[in-house]
Order: structure tokens, then sequence, then C-alpha cells
């Protein structure tokens, strides 16, 4: 038996309405597929070119000699530059990040020096990265320090540093807001002062966040190039002092992919692929801490 | 002083330490805003003082007055005076940690930190001593034992407070304040978020903590008042919107034969 509401609830929509919405969804699920499309293709070279070269000596040996078969070669030397640098980096952004955030979310808040501090952090991290490279070699590489002038990996790791200080800044501080206010008086209500409440509650409330936050930074400087050419330049051995021009995966694709010797951008292929895969790990490393709790 | 206390009382400061608190002539602001006028209420040592009133009279704001933790939210300002047996408690010298140490508070909403049970009860201590681990765990065990929690959890002191229900989560928030050993426990509205179950237990927990604690209740449950709680203090704004203390007296007298005319239509659901 059909009822009259039988009919109101099956009745179609107008035609017009919806191939309106239809065309949309085409047009959306298009789009979305030329924005893949681009970066599929990339990942895809990336594993062509650079698949082949990948052996285990790749992440022993030095970079052979141009024009010599037959002898192992790849970029140990580079993978620990970037290891080294980006290592260094986060020791020095990450303590100083976390507090300058925990002075901005806890205790400065919208106050004027608080306030100046978030807006000169919000240009910072607007800063092209060659332009950090430039101040990196003005205040670190012309300067001599522990008698030594020059490039150096002490330099490309504080081009990084600067880098990552303002991501570290703002993704923290977004974290810290993130804790409820509740948490907060709870503990106050507990006679904890501002100190306990902060390191006790906050942040550690907030850790997942702020690592996946620290992670994100690390993510982002392993590929920087432009602040390394002026900065820790680039080297054919391995690094045994933090006072020598060091290598990097970056810098040393920069430098191979141009290469008129075929073995020299096979390396850098294959260089591509380990630093897509380590910023990858990274990546996943960030998604395992937050889904973690 | 224990009789009917209805008539205002004269605003000058009198020392009074045999009151746990003990308010005269309290004005509060937000900014420059007057939310509360004149507010005097004496709060008896082992007795359950229950705040009742229509939204936004002001009862909260009262009661976060009371251990100086509305100030940490808000731009909360207060005028007149409020005793803790006998000190007044906005006077420069007051630490707020101590104070807030003696006047312990259970919020609104059950907000357990994000951390095992045992940590949630043991925070408190933690924060003012670094007790042996035998004698944490005895505080742990009879804080959660007074809150009525103990049987519950004691086979998962360690997994996270979160785990735990809406009510049981309120019960260690109590259980987390009764740690530290306070004199007087505030608790703004705590079955406000629970179900008729919860709240049941939670109203027997006040009854049996009665005897060493003296509490000051919110509640917009009128008949929580009436079963709970000893002294009933009545709150209500007027076309001003700046709320008032209306009447205090013991509860029976309250829902019996209140003395105002507001509190009587309150009380029989005339408004509010």
């Amino acid at each position: 038996m059909t009822t009259f509401f039988d009919k109101q609830l099956t009745k179609p929509l107008p035609f017009s309405r919806n191939l309106f919405s239809y065309g949309m969804g085409t047009i959306a699920l298009l789009l979305t597929g030329f924005a893949l499309l681009a970066l599929f293709s990339v990942l895809f070279e990336i594993f062509r070119q650079g698949l082949p070269g990948l052996t285990w000596d790749v992440f022993t040996s030095l970079p052979a000699p141009t024009g010599e078969a037959g002898v192992p070669t790849g970029f140990g030397n580079a993978i620990q530059g970037t290891v080294l640098m980006v290592a260094i980096a986060t020791l020095l952004s990450v303590p100083l990040g976390i507090l300058t955030a925990i002075y901005l979310s806890e205790i400065g808040k919208t106050g004027a020096i608080a306030n100046t501090v978030r807006f000169v952090m919000s240009i910072l991290s607007a800063v092209p990265s060659i332009v950090v490279g430039v101040f990196a070699y003005a205040v670190v590489v012309l300067a001599t320090l522990f008698n030594y002038k020059g490039f150096s990996a002490l330099a490309g790791a504080f081009a990084l540093a600067v880098i990552m200080l303002p991501i570290v800044v703002l993704s923290t501080e977004e974290a810290l807001k993130l804790v409820p206010r509740q948490q907060r008086l709870a503990s106050a209500a507990l006679g904890a002062n501002s100190v306990q409440t902060t390191f006790k509650i906050v942040v550690a409330s907030a850790l997942p966040s702020i690592t996946t936050g620290v992670l994100l930074a690390i993510a982002r400087v392993s590929g920087e190039t432009a602040p390394l050419l002026f900065t820790a330049l680039f080297s054919q051995s391995w690094i045994e002092t933090l006072l020598n021009p060091t290598p990097s995966l970056s810098v040393m694709i920069y430098n191979y992919s141009g290469s008129p010797f075929a073995a020299q951008v096979q390396l850098a292929w294959t260089a591509s692929l380990v630093l897509l895969g380590m910023v990858f790990v990274t990546n996943l490393l960030s998604r395992f801490v937050t889904r973690k709790r | 002083m224990h009789s009917s206390n209805s008539s205002k009382p004269t605003p000058t400061p009198l020392p009074t330490p045999d009151l746990a608190l003990c308010a005269r002539g309290v004005d509060v602001y937000y900014g420059t805003i007057k939310v509360l006028e004149d507010v005097s209420l004496d709060v008896y040592p082992g007795k359950v003082t229950a705040i009742i009133g229509p939204s936004g009279c002001g009862k909260s704001t009262f009661i976060k007055a009371l251990n100086r933790i509305g100030e940490l939210e808000s731009n909360m300002r207060i005028k007149g005076e409020i005793q803790f047996f006998g000190q007044n408690i906005y006077s420069q010298r007051v630490n707020l940690n101590r104070l807030r140490r003696q006047i312990g508070m259970v919020f609104q909403k059950p907000n357990p930190f994000p951390m095992s049970i045992y940590d949630n009860v043991a925070y408190g201590v933690r924060v003012f001593s670094r007790p042996s681990r035998s004698v944490l765990d005895e505080l742990v065990e009879s804080a959660l034992t007074d809150a009525a929690l103990w049987n519950e959890v004691k086979d998962s002191l360690t997994k996270s407070a979160l785990s735990l229900s809406g009510g049981q989560q309120q019960r260690l928030c109590i259980a987390r304040s009764l740690a530290i050993k306070p004199r007087v426990l505030l608790m703004d509205e705590p079955c406000s978020a629970l179900d008729p179950i919860a709240t049941l237990k939670i109203e027997e927990l006040i009854r049996s903590l009665q005897q060493e604690l003296t509490i000051v209740i919110v509640t917009h449950n009128m008949q929580q008042a009436a079963r709970i709680s000893d002294r009933t203090a009545f709150f209500s704004t007027d076309e001003s919107q700046v709320g008032r203390l209306i009447e205090t007296d013991a509860t029976a007298k309250i829902f019996g034969a209140a003395s105002h005319s507001r509190t009587r239509d309150y009380i029989e659901g005339r408004f509010g």
C-alpha cells in the first residue's frame, strides 16, 4: 500500500539539483586526482631512478672518484653529516623553543613582550631559508670559533636551528594552549604553584603534540639545502671534526644532480630516495607518538 | 550566634577563629562589573553549607572567591573581608599555595589529570613533600577509601584516570583533594555532570565526610541541598543583575519556613 508519506520520501529531487551535486562531486574528485598525480609522479620518478643504485655500499662508502669503475660508491659521509647537523640543530632549538613557548603560553600570555616574541617568531618562520643561510654565514662562518674560521658543521647546525626555532615555538605554544584550563585550575586548587602546574600538568599532557611539532621541524630541516650551502658547504671525506666543511644529503643532491658523470647523477637519485625515506620515517614516528595516547 | 542569621549582619570585620569561613560585606567584581554585593556569610566547622539560587546569581563566583581560585581564571576582584578560621585570606601576606591546600575544591566537571589513578591522588601530596613510597601508598589508599572509590579501583591503580566513568572520576577528584587533608572542601555543583546513581553516591560521600571536614557546596538541585546540608544560603539577583545573599539559615528552616518571600518563591518553584 502506498501512502502519501511514502511518496514524500521516495520522490526524487529535481534534475537540476542532482546534476549540480554530481557535477561538483566529479570536479572535486578530478582536481584531487591532479594534485595527487603531481605528488605521485615525483615519488614514482625518485623510486624508478633511485632504487637501482640502492645498495648497502651507499651507506658505508664515500663517493667513488669519477671515472673509476668497480669501486664501491656511496654517500655515507653525507648521511653522517645530515644526521649530525640535524641532531645538533635539534639540541639547540628544542630546549630554547619549548621554554619560549612556555613563556608565551603560561607566563607572558597576551602581554606586550609575549605578543612581540610571537610576532617575531611568525615572521622568522616565513623568512626564506636562504636568508637564514646568509645570516648564519655572516654570524658564524665569518667569525672565528675555537680558533677556526670557515665553513663547518657547527655553522650548518646553527642555520638549521634558526629555521627550526619558530616551528618548535609556534607548534609547542599551540600544544600548550590545548591543555584545558580546568587542568590548570585543578592543579592550583591542590596548592601547586605555577611552575609545578606548568611542568607536571601542562607540559606533561601536551608532550605528545610537542613531540609531533619537534619531529615535523626535524623533517622540515632535513631537506634544507640553501642554508647549508653557505655554512657547511660540502666535502668528499668522512667527518672527523665539527669544525670542517661538512657534507649533507641535500647539498650532495644539489651538487651531483647537475653533474656530467652518470655515476654522480645516479648517486643524487639514490640520495633523494634515502632522504625521502628518512623524512618519511620521522613523519611516521610523529604519527605514532600522537596516536599512542 | 547560631540562631537565625536572616537579618543583615553589620559589616564590621570581627575576629572569628571559631568559624571555618566568615565573609563580611563581600563585593565581587569582574573587571568593573559588579556581580555580587554585600555578602556576609558564616560557614560553621564540621557542617555542610549549601549555596542555592537561580542561574547567574553568583553562587559559583562566591565559592571561587573562598579559595581565591577565581582570580586565576579571570580578572575577579574582591572588596570586603573573608576569614578562614580567623585569618584574612585576602591579606597581602597570604601564600596562595598554602591557602588552597587548606581549602580544597571539587569542580563542576570531573577534571582528573591525564595520568594514572594513583598519580592523580598522589599529585597534591607530592607538590608539598617527598614522602616514602609506603607513606604515599597509605595516603592514597586512605584518600580513595574516604572517597568510597577504593574497592572499585584497588586493582587498577596504574590505569589511566580517564578510563573511569564520570561518577568515578568525580570521586577520584574528591579523593585527590582529601589526600592533602584540607580543613574545608568547596564543591562547585559537583553532581551537575553526573547521572542520578553517581549523584547519590557523591551525596552519601558528602554526608560521611562531614565528620572531619567542613563542606561548602553550590548546587542547582534544591532537593540535594535539602538532603545533604545542615545550613543553606540562598543567593538571588534583582533587576540590576547584581547577586545578593538573600537569606541564610538552618536547612530545615529555609525549606520549611523561610523568612524571606523570595526564598519561599524560589523553593516552591515559582521562579529560577
